[in-house]
């Protein structure tokens, strides 16, 4: 099995300034500027093989982003050595693009004042795409994103989801058998972030796609990916399965509940139940929350008895985030 | 190729998608190619000509001077440096072309657009208004288009120089104004270079200005004869090959340097 991203000892810094205080200070800056310099992604090392869907994850400012920008040839690394799809990124840029599709959620990749059918015809051009293999592929990518009817309008008109889709149909033109995705689904509704996640895994089955993605939303890597990798601060502090991460820091589920009637903590605490409640009360939104751990079912149950006893107005399940994750790591350190 | 010719046709629907640009354009060479006509009206007055140049020849230079400068300009220096500032251009550095390559076919799709649009319609209807003298022979036709050509390329030569600074200079907005207010003042689109004092005339030999609008103009008004022409053509030429270096080096330089903005 070959691997379609090598990284070893990766490292990026930027130059970080500061700007002195006051009039003589600025003067100064005119002159010489302080900088530091800062390592946004510190001496990294990880491999991702063919056809594997890798959630790459941290919270915002870990260095995710440049990450991805070394790995697609934008940013030249500081040091370290890294291989994908076999060549170097830079060295071998032209070549190498041909095979790297790339979605930056922040970032279109379509010209906003024209139809989104004459940005697909450039690059169906600049990829040097067949007609059959447009026609076959495309027409199965279209389909599937449900963006036909979106095709004859200019981008800017187009919705966030619309338009995400568009660009995900874009970056896939020539069939790269690898996929970067940051920040994919950032902003989008839950529909279209079903249909997101379906696509891609349909790809992934269909052409052993590699696919790396980058992601706050624990659902997208629940969807798609078994392997994580988390980042802090540059540095790599998690790489493995998805369950074992989620197992260790994220067991307590939040059930927040808002009722009718006025109800009372001890109430609640002595609800019959087979494993152990913490509830709290949070004044300000007039919510109690229930603090829970272990398997699923155990929401189902703290939820009927809840409702058996008392007039529910709105509950709402909180799944922890990445961004609690990260934070409980780091916290209690990890191991 | 192909992804070239669709680049220039990308860029024509970019034009249709903004009309008003195109009619504000007709208006704003309108009154500039007007304003000049009556202004060396008067300085011509009864003198039959100055500097060689007859008052008809004169009209012709500054009607002509404005058409080709709808050919050869173009903002790609403002789109490369909004490109960089937006964080853009990392889109441009994973595709397969030449980005600066890219960049100059958008430019010329541009020039294609307003020349055919803009300045062919154009100097017809001031041949009607104004009295202009169009060149005779089929070679100056062909000459001056081939002049005209050369003086996109140094022209945009110039654009991708200035646009590129922005790796370097997070705001070169300045640089581009200059550079504009430069190359209108030196290229002779508001004053040919024979007008300019000698010791003027001297410095702009050595620099690549007068090869965007003097040099097809005076082509164009039969102002260059025989071997001018021929000299002319060639200085164009050299620096069409002269300004590949500084793009080279400098383009290599930034892409080192590059700063990639937002996420
Ligand atoms: N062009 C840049 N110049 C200076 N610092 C940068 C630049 N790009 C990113 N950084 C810094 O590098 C760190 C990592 O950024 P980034 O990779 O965008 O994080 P993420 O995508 O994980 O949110 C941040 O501290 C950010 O401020
Ligand atoms: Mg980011």
């Amino acid at each position: 099995m070959n691997n379609a991203i090598e990284v070893s000892q990766l490292r990026k810094e930027f130059k970080s300034y500061s700007s002195r205080t006051g009039l003589k200070g600025a003067f100064r800056d005119l002159l010489t500027r302080n900088y530091k310099i800062v390592p946004a992604v510190n001496d990294i090392n990880f491999t991702v093989k063919q056809g594997e869907m890798v959630a790459y994850i941290g919270e915002n400012g870990a260095g995710k982003s440049t990450t991805i920008k070394m790995l697609t040839g934008i940013l030249e690394p500081t040091s370290g050595k890294l291989r994908v799809n076999g060549m170097n990124p830079h060295r071998e840029r032209e070549k190498f693009t041909r095979t790297i599709g790339v979605v930056f959620g922040q970032r279109s990749q379509l010209w906003w004042d024209i139809a989104v059918q004459e940005s697909f015809r450039l690059l169906k051009k600049v990829y040097k795409v067949s007609d059959e293999q447009y026609n076959e592929h495309m027409g199965h990518v279209i389909k599937t994103l449900d963006i036909g009817p979106l095709l004859d309008k200019p981008v800017r008109k187009l919705s966030l989801g619309q338009r995400m889709r568009c660009e995900l149909a874009a970056a896939l033109i020539h069939n790269p058998p690898l996929l970067f995705l940051d920040e994919p689904t950032i902003g989008l509704d839950v529909l279209v972030k079903l249909k997101i996640r379906e696509f891609l895994k349909e790809i992934n089955e269909k052409y052993n796609t590699t696919i790396l993605l980058t992601t706050h939303d624990l659902g997208d890597i629940e969807a798609l990916c078994n392997r994580v990798v988390m980042l802090d601060e540059g540095k790599i502090v998690y790489d493995g399965e998805l369950d074992a991460l989620k197992n260790n820091w994220a067991e307590e589920k939040e059930i927040h509940f808002q009722f009718m009637n006025h109800v009372n903590l001890s109430e609640l605490n002595s609800l019959p139940l087979q494993f152990s409640t913490d509830w709290e009360y949070d004044e300000k939104n007039q919510t109690y929350i229930a603090n829970i751990k272990g398997e699923d079912e155990n929401i189902s149950q703290l939820i009927s008895a809840v409702v058996s006893h008392f007039k529910i107005k709105d509950v709402k399940i909180h799944e922890t985030s990445i961004e609690e994750i990260v934070r409980n790591i780091y916290e209690k350190g990890m191991n | 190729m192909e992804k070239y010719l669709e680049m220039i046709r990308m860029r024509f629907l970019m034009m249709l998608a903004y009309r008003t640009d195109y009619y504000t354009g007709i208006l704003i060479y309108s009154i500039n190619i007007g304003a000049y006509y009556f202004l060396w009206n008067a300085i011509y007055g009864e003198k039959s000509s100055i500097e060689g140049l007859t008052s008809i020849q004169m009209t012709t230079y500054v009607a002509i001077a404005w058409m080709a400068r709808a050919f050869y300009f173009n903002n790609i220096d403002r789109e490369i440096a909004l490109e960089i500032k937006e964080g853009k251009v990392a889109i441009e550095l994973i595709r397969p072309y030449n980005y600066l390559g890219m960049k100059t076919m958008q430019g010329l799709g541009e020039g294609i657009f307003r020349f055919f649009f803009f300045s062919v319609p154009g100097m017809i209807l001031v041949a009607l208004i104004f009295p202009i003298q169009v060149p005779h022979h089929p070679a100056s036709w062909g000459l001056f288009g081939l002049s005209l050509l050369l003086s996109f390329i140094i022209n945009t030569q110039i654009n991708l120089l200035t646009g590129i600074t922005a790796f370097f200079f997070y705001n070169n907005a300045g640089l581009i104004r200059a550079k504009r207010v430069i190359i209108d003042l030196f290229s002779g689109l508001i004053l040919p270079i024979s007008f300019y004092p000698f010791w003027a005339q001297d410095i702009m030999k050595y620099l690549p200005f007068q090869g965007i609008s003097y040099i097809p103009s005076m082509i164009f008004t039969n102002g260059f004869t025989g071997g001018e022409i021929v000299y002319a053509l060639l200085q164009q030429s050299v620096w069409v090959l002269v300004l590949l270096v500084p793009i080279r080096l400098l383009w290599t330089a930034a892409k080192k340097q590059l700063i990639i903005q937002g996420g």
